[in-house]
């Protein structure tokens, strides 16, 4: 059940094909059609129960309802404070621990490298209450930082795997020459791989902002109040407030997912090269 | 470029017994950051939590600062083998585990489905994959809004077929069949690119030689092009696994475990003891994600395994 190239069958099936694509995409996305246009229903109708007729106009109001009373916006600016820091930390301590597993041939390497590895699979549950032990015993509860520390090491072993691999897809010859010529191993790693790395660098920049917008679990550990909490984590507390009044959940769930998929828009090449790390031999 | 080659002739030659020292230590110094933060925040707590498990904790500290658990030996996990409510967290998790499966056969013919190259198409995949990228918060979110009684469109729907609606998040035998088909959606998302790319890769010249040998429709797929997404599919099959036990964000977000703990899984469970209203029971919550974590090593290990061997053979 290989496709052929559409091209080849009759016009009928072409023309089925054409018209199958944007259905199927219609069906595939309705829940999440579905509540955008929630997000723009003036409450009225809501309470009138016109849930899906047409609205009786558009309530941008919702947004600048939810901007205005509700503390979203300090959550956005304290998923920010968690997120580009976690990218900068994975992305800077992964680059050397791939650096150092796919060019060096030590006895330990492929030991290390498979606990990076293990580690990156094992449940969240298993690390909750000493890591929060920890953090709390740091001062570190309930911080931007306490969070971002950890999903530094934690995203760490998993930026690994990526990093060590591509590097390992790097002509050796490059820095066998360089060695020759006497070079330090830093200035290799510095001048010589890195100005190679830029497109592993995106990728996993774009992966790693995504996961950790996106976490929840974590920041339900580790953080509590407005000052700190970061958007997943204050869209739920903000759904215990707003009980059934769907136009504001509706709003706040499209505010919450806008910037990953602005990011996945912008970066998609990347993203998906990220995502897809080990699909093809 | 220019900058390594400054570098190269700036550098003076080291002597040869330095450099081969140089090349032993230098490994290390690359590692030790992230081995640290590592070990700080992976390893080591993997190791207190299996030690804890054997603790009774309240999570406090007296006013020295000391450790106030009692040791209990194995009383927790004697506990856990009465403990219904762990009864259903567990039979949960199989359910997850076993229908998060339905993922690959969709996610495939969704990639295959997608796999032309028509107009548009690039932004009916990214479109497709949407998903995937979104927060399992909102996801969730949105499958409530979906289910909600009353006016959801599910109801709905099932009002219109049955004549009696179904409000599935408040019906015990059903909300988890709920969840999971609202963790499915990104799954199905995630399974769908990774086939898009594998199917990429696949040989054109193989499929052409199976065609011209009469192979056709199942026959083509099951013999000719799955072995050739085997990659992608190990890739799935271990996404999908980790996805399915780490399904602790939909099951707070949509019911919080209820109606009466129907929908509890171990993770979500876990956190509940430790941490929830329930109470903080430390060392009980340890119990249950040891146990939670040595089902996850039946997979690690079979991954590793793998990963091993194919290290070994290169």
């Amino acid at each position: 059940m290989f496709p052929r190239p559409i091209q080849q069958s009759s016009t009928g099936v072409q023309w089925l094909y054409s018209i199958a694509l944007p259905v199927a995409l219609l069906l595939w996305l309705f829940p999440l059609l579905g509540v955008a246009l929630t997000s723009l229903r003036p409450a009225s109708d809501l309470a009138q129960g016109n849930y899906f007729g047409m609205p009786s106009g558009i309530a941008w109001e919702n947004y600048i309802y939810i901007f205005t009373e509700t503390p979203i916006g300090q959550y956005m600016v304290n998923s920010l404070w968690v997120t580009i820091p976690t990218v900068i930390g994975a992305v800077s301590l992964s680059l050397m621990t791939g650096f150092a597993l796919a060019v060096y041939g030590f006895r330990a390497n492929i030991l290390v490298f498979f606990m990076f590895v293990a580690g990156n699979f094992v449940p969240f549950q298993i690390l909750m209450v000493p890591v929060r032990d920890m953090t709390l015993q740091l001062g570190m509860y309930d911080t931007w930082y306490g969070l971002a520390l950890f999903h530094i090491a934690f995203q760490t072993g998993f930026c690994t795997l990526f990093m060590r691999n591509f590097i390992k897809a790097l002509p050796f010859e490059l820095i066998e020459a360089a060695r020759v010529e006497g070079v330090t191993e830093w200035r290799i790693f510095w001048y010589i791989v890195l100005p190679l790395m830029r497109p592993a660098i995106a990728a996993l920049s774009v992966l790693v902002f995504t996961f950790i917008w996106n976490d929840f679990f974590w920041a339900t550990v580790l953080t509590q109040g407005v000052d700190s909490q970061p958007i997943t984590a204050g869209l739920s507390s903000l759904n215990g407030q707003w009980i059934a009044q769907w136009h504001l959940v509706s709003a706040g769930s499209i505010l919450a997912a806008l910037p990953p998929v602005a990011m996945f828009f912008l970066m998609q090449k990347h993203f998906i090269a990220g995502l897809t790390l080990g699909a093809v031999k | 470029m220019a900058n390594a080659t400054d570098t190269v002739a700036a550098a003076p030659m080291p002597r040869a017994s330095g450099r081969w020292n140089q090349r032993k230590i230098a490994p290390w110094l690359f590692l030790a950051p992230g081995l640290f933060m590592f070990a700080v925040y992976v390893l080591w707590p993997i190791v207190q939590s299996i030690s804890l498990s054997f603790y009774d904790w309240n999570g406090l500290y007296n006013r020295d600062g000391e450790f106030t658990g009692r040791f209990i030996g194995l009383q927790n996990y004697r506990e856990l083998g009465s403990d219904p409510a762990f009864e259903i967290s567990l039979w949960n998790n199989l359910k997850w585990l076993v229908l998060y499966m339905l993922a690959l056969p969709i996610g495939l013919f969704l990639s295959i489905f997608l796999n032309q190259t028509v107009r548009g198409i690039r932004l009916y995949k990214s479109l497709f994959f949407f998903p995937f990228v979104i927060s399992q918060v909102v996801v969730g979110l949105i499958f409530a809004w979906f289910y909600a009684p009353n006016f959801g469109l599910f109801y709905l729907l099932t009002e219109w077929i049955t004549g009696d609606g179904t409000a599935i998040l408040a019906d015990p035998d059903l909300v988890t069949y709920g969840i999971i088909a609202a963790g499915l959606w990104p799954q199905i998302a995630y399974v769908m690119i990774l086939y898009l790319t594998g199917l990429n890769n696949v040989a054109p010249d193989q499929i052409e030689a199976a065609r011209l040998d009469g192979a056709k429709g199942w026959k083509m797929l099951w013999y000719v092009v799955l072995p050739q997404l085997r990659p992608a599919t190990f890739i799935a099959v271990i996404v999908t696994v980790i996805g399915a036990l780490r399904s602790f964000d939909l099951v707070s977000i949509m019911t919080s475990g209820g109606p009466f703990g129907s929908s509890r899984v171990l993770s979500f469970y876990m956190y509940e003891m430790a941490l929830g209203e329930i109470g903080l029971r430390m060392g009980y919550g340890a119990a249950i994600a040891v146990v939670l974590f040595a089902i996850m090593m039946i997979f690690i290990s079979g991954f590793i395994w793998k990963m091993w061997r194919d290290e070994t053979q290169r």
